[in-house]
């Protein structure tokens, strides 16, 4: 990092700039390696350590107390006080601070309104004048612009500016090509832990993006050609919010056919979560409708969408699609235990559990020491299996597999994927959310790109990668493809947020 | 300040927002004090004596007359509210409605006792509010102290209960009131830094934690107390005791002067505790830290403040504060017995609750608390028609309510109980 220089730092959800920042910032420890603040290195045992060193960072989930002042969050920890032992605090002098900052930075916030009560972007204000306020030659900003509406972004940006005109020197963590662009210095990439490459901003976004996402695995899947059959799943018009209620899902439509593999891509964080979570019943849809072979599912329990025929595989496995604690065997029945063969009334059938598992372990080829070993002792790629082998046991009408092989082993990536062939050539449709474009590729008969809650643009699967990554980018293309293009939003490289029309 | 500044939903309730519902609720108190206490009542005088004996000045007011008048007040309070009262005016007005309904129950209940009995010694009662609720304060402080900080403090019970017997073992050993006191005050300690330890250090999950300490101290005292105390009470179980201090000029003040300024220390220092830790928390550095630790631990870890540390400070501090509350009992009133705080400790948590984890909220929800009591010990003892134990049921009526927010929004600190698990 040079003084004065806005550095991006470019990758995936999960890439690793999160955790690398954390430690640049004491709260956690690093493995190995070492830091060098001025050719010296730094050990730092703790958040304080960094802010001595001039560090000061601005969190993705903010570090601000919701019932406090801006004041208060902004003196925590380094208080004003007067009155000696007694440590009253000093509320004059921290309120003119605040003013004192807001005003050389042009930063504008009221020292008494309480942080709840403002919204996100003046929030993310706040944290920025509180590491100011600290004396910061460094400022970390994790993926400031994940929350903010295209306005706000552009008043960050701004700010972006200012500070580096100040002499400031600033990292900026994000997945958003056009914003690296617009701002950045010096552009890292980082995927899967490593840095796999810099860039300057002259880059062009599908050079940037070819960088983050990837191909270090080249997947050849063997298939025939797809006999798409009647449409199964129907998606119109979807609107889903996210935790934060922030719109995720804007306005998605989609179909599925049998016996078609449709791939979703897109940099994660696009609304792909939100999209399946909403069709599976575990999140509310606030418009559209999602119709299951020809039946609305508006309502419907998870249970009713999974008994209607519909095959899970949660992106997150340890979260979602397992009880750890819990035995291959038990795991392998948890969405059917109630029913025959494995359950009778009260009652569960521990042999009829024992049998159907020894079959599915050796159908599915799951390495592990015995099926009441419990699930968290097998590695990430058998883990995976039981959840495939669960899955693709009930009669399916429609399959529904995201990040399916997320942090697995290559041998086990290869049998997951004829799985899913496997199950499309049966008549079954099928719908694979991944990150990795070469999976997506690999697997899809048809490709929907999905960019800020919206598919931007539905390709075949010859369609070159390039084209692919820059529709991942935000970028859509001018000339025609092979694909069904079901463009409707601009074409402007502008960053747009999702439903910002929808924002007040 | 964080438990005031609680917002109202700025979501548009419709018409029942959630004053006129109270108004509604007064409305309804308003009539039956009127209508049903008002025909209940008898002529005679209802008479509420300012002194200590009951032929001193006294206020009076005809029975029947009272009950429909003050039930009237209630009606007018709950009006105005349904009528559409601004927001700043609530408290007030809620106030008046209910002292309103109180009144008009007591004219009642006092104007149909038997003849000559037919008074309410206010000093007495007030008195002897102050004595029951006490306990409660320091309970309730010390429940402040840690769940501010993040930590559910089931165990004030337990404080109370061995703060009330290192009190009376080493006051009695020593024939010091003085060495009683700190030794309350480090039993109290004492089963606290269990508390911090367990939940703390090894994440034990802290109700089950506050639950367990109960146990353990009322299994201790009660063990000690059968081997030791009941063997030898002569010399360890009989602590020396504070006596009352008057303060001179101000315990001449009518009514005030008696109930506030001629009592024993844990009586001021229950007031001034309530002071200092209400100022500390909301005007120094260490409170900002506490309440900063309590509501988003990790974001004061990101500005340097040592979230542990301050967390066994203050769960240690609440132990000491729990501590002196239980030797209110044995260095003041009561020879120390097995099980001698019965429940006390839970009714403090009540009170911390119904406080909204504020000190000033909690002393008030502890007064409220010890006037239900006392007044059901009066009520009783004038041949009251209504049971006891009807009475002695109020208070945790009201605390139910209090809880599921209809006497606004309760908010616990947005971290407490949960514990803090760096990186």
């Amino acid at each position: 990092m040079e003084p004065g220089e806005i550095h991006a730092l470019l990758g995936e959800n999960g890439a690793g700039k999160s955790t690398l920042m954390n430690v640049l910032y004491g709260l956690y420890q690093p493995d190995e390696g070492e830091i060098l603040v001025d050719d010296k290195p730094l050990k730092l045992r703790g958040p304080s350590d960094a802010i001595a060193a001039g560090i000061g960072m601005v969190h993705q989930h903010f570090m601000l107390v919701p019932v406090f002042t801006v004041a208060e969050n902004i003196a925590l920890g380094a208080e004003q006080v007067r009155g000696g032992v007694g440590g009253f605090l000093d509320r004059r002098r921290a309120r003119r601070e605040v003013a004192d900052v807001s005003a050389r930075y042009n930063l504008r916030v009221d020292p008494d309104a309480i942080v709840e009560d403002l919204p996100v972007g003046i929030q993310q204000r706040v944290e920025i004048v509180k590491a100011l306020t600290r004396d910061v030659d460094l400022l970390i900003l994790d993926e400031p612009t994940a929350v903010l509406t295209p306005q706000e972004t552009e008043e960050l940006l701004t700010v972006m500016r200012s500070l580096k005109a100040a002499g400031k020197s600033i990292v900026f963590i994000t997945h958003k090509l056009g914003e690296v662009k617009a701002i950045a210095d010096r552009i890292t990439v980082i995927r899967r832990g490593k840095t796999v490459g810099t860039a300057s901003p002259e880059a062009s976004r599908d050079e940037l993006a070819a960088l983050m996402v990837g191909r270090s695995v080249r997947l050849t899947v063997d298939k025939k050609t797809a006999a798409p059959g009647r449409p199964v799943l129907e998606v119109a018009g979807l609107v889903v919010d996210d935790d934060r209620q922030v719109r995720a899902v804007d306005g998605v439509d989609l179909t599925v056919h049998a016996g078609e593999v449709l791939g979703v891509a897109g940099v994660q964080g696009n609304g792909q979560t939100e999209l399946i979570e909403a069709i599976m019943g575990l999140r509310p849809a606030l418009a559209g409708t999602v119709t299951l072979d020809g039946a609305q599912t508006h309502g419907w329990s998870t249970k009713k969408v999974l008994r209607a025929g519909v095959g899970y595989v949660p992106e997150d496995r340890s979260v979602d699609g397992l009880v750890k604690e819990f035995t291959v065997a038990e795991n392998l029945v948890l969405d059917i235990y109630d029913r025959p063969p494995f359950g009778k009334g009260l009652a569960l059938r521990p042999d009829a559990i024992a049998t159907s598992a020894k079959e599915r372990i050796e159908q599915f080829d799951v390495r592990t020491s015995s099926a009441d070993a419990p699930v968290g002792t097998l590695s990430g790629g058998n883990q995976q299996k039981v959840i495939v082998a669960r899955e693709l046991s009930r009669p399916l009408k429609l399959l529904i597999a995201a990040q399916p092989t997320r942090g697995v082993d290559v041998g086990s990536i290869e049998f997951i994927h004829s799985q899913v062939i496997h199950e499309r050539d049966a008549g079954t449709a099928v719908m694979v959310v991944s990150s990795e474009l070469d999976e997506v590729i690999g697997l899809a008969d048809r490709i929907a790109v999905m960019y800020r809650g919206r598919i931007i643009g539905i390709v075949g699967p010859d369609t070159p990668r390039e084209e692919i990554g820059l529709l991942m980018a935000g970028i859509t293309p001018d000339s025609g493809t092979t694909g069904t293009p079901a463009v409707t939003e601009s074409a402007a490289p502008a960053p747009e947020g999702p439903g910002s029309e929808d924002k007040a | 300040m964080a438990v005031e500044n609680v917002a109202v939903a700025p979501v548009d309730q419709g018409f029942w927002t959630r004053t006129r519902k109270v108004g509604a609720v007064l409305v309804a108190l308003g009539l039956l004090g009127a209508v049903l206490f008002g025909a209940l009542a008898t002529d005679q005088q209802a008479r509420f004596t300012l002194s200590e004996d009951s032929a001193g000045a006294a206020l009076e007011i005809n029975g029947t007359v009272g009950a429909i008048l003050f039930g009237l007040v209630a009606l007018a309070a709950g009006a105005a509210m349904l009528a559409g009262l601004p927001k700043r005016w609530f408290t007030l007005v809620l106030g008046v409605g209910l002292v309103g309904f109180l009144l008009s129950f007591l004219c009642w209940q006092v104007s149909a006792a038997p003849t000559g009995q037919n008074f309410m010694p206010l000093v007495n009662v007030l008195r002897g509010t102050f004595v029951l609720a006490l306990p409660l304060i320091f309970g309730a402080l010390a429940g402040v102290l840690c769940e501010r900080s993040g930590v559910v403090n089931v165990a004030i019970e337990g404080q109370l209960l061995m703060g009330a017997f290192s009190g009376a073992l080493f006051g009695s050993i020593s024939g010091s009131v003085w060495v009683g006191l700190v030794a309350a005050a480090i039993g109290g300690a004492f089963i606290s830094l269990l508390l911090a330890v367990f939940a703390i250090r090894y994440l034990v999950d802290q109700v089950v934690m506050g639950i367990v300490l109960n146990l353990l101290a009322v299994g201790v005292t009660g063990f000690l107390y059968e081997r030791l105390m009941q063997t030898d009470a002569e010399s360890y179980n009989s602590a020396p005791r504070f006596s009352n201090w008057e303060i001179p000029l101000l315990s001449d003040i009518p009514l005030l002067g008696p109930v506030l300024f001629r009592g024993n220390i844990f009586l001021y220092l229950g007031l001034l505790l309530v002071l200092v830790i209400h100022i500390a928390l909301f005007r120094t550095r260490w409170g900002l830290r506490t309440r900063a630790v309590g509501e988003h631990p990790t974001a004061a870890d990101t500005l340097g403040v040592k979230v542990l540390r301050l967390r066994y400070l203050n769960v240690v501090l609440a132990g000491v504060v729990a501590g002196i509350g239980g030797a209110s009992y044995t260095l003041a009133l009561y020879s120390f017995t097995k099980n001698m705080i019965g429940g006390k400790g839970f009714i403090a948590l009540a009170a911390l609750i119904f406080g909204r984890w504020s000190p000033t909220g909690a002393l008030l929800a502890a007064l409220f608390f010890g006037f239900a009591d006392q007044l059901a010990t009066y009520l009783s003892a004038i041949n009251s028609t209504i049971p006891s134990q009807f009475l002695a049921m109020l208070p945790y009526l009201a605390t139910i309510l209090a809880v599921a927010g209809l006497v606004g929004r309760v908010r616990a600190p947005a971290a407490d109980g949960k514990p803090y698990i760096k990186g």
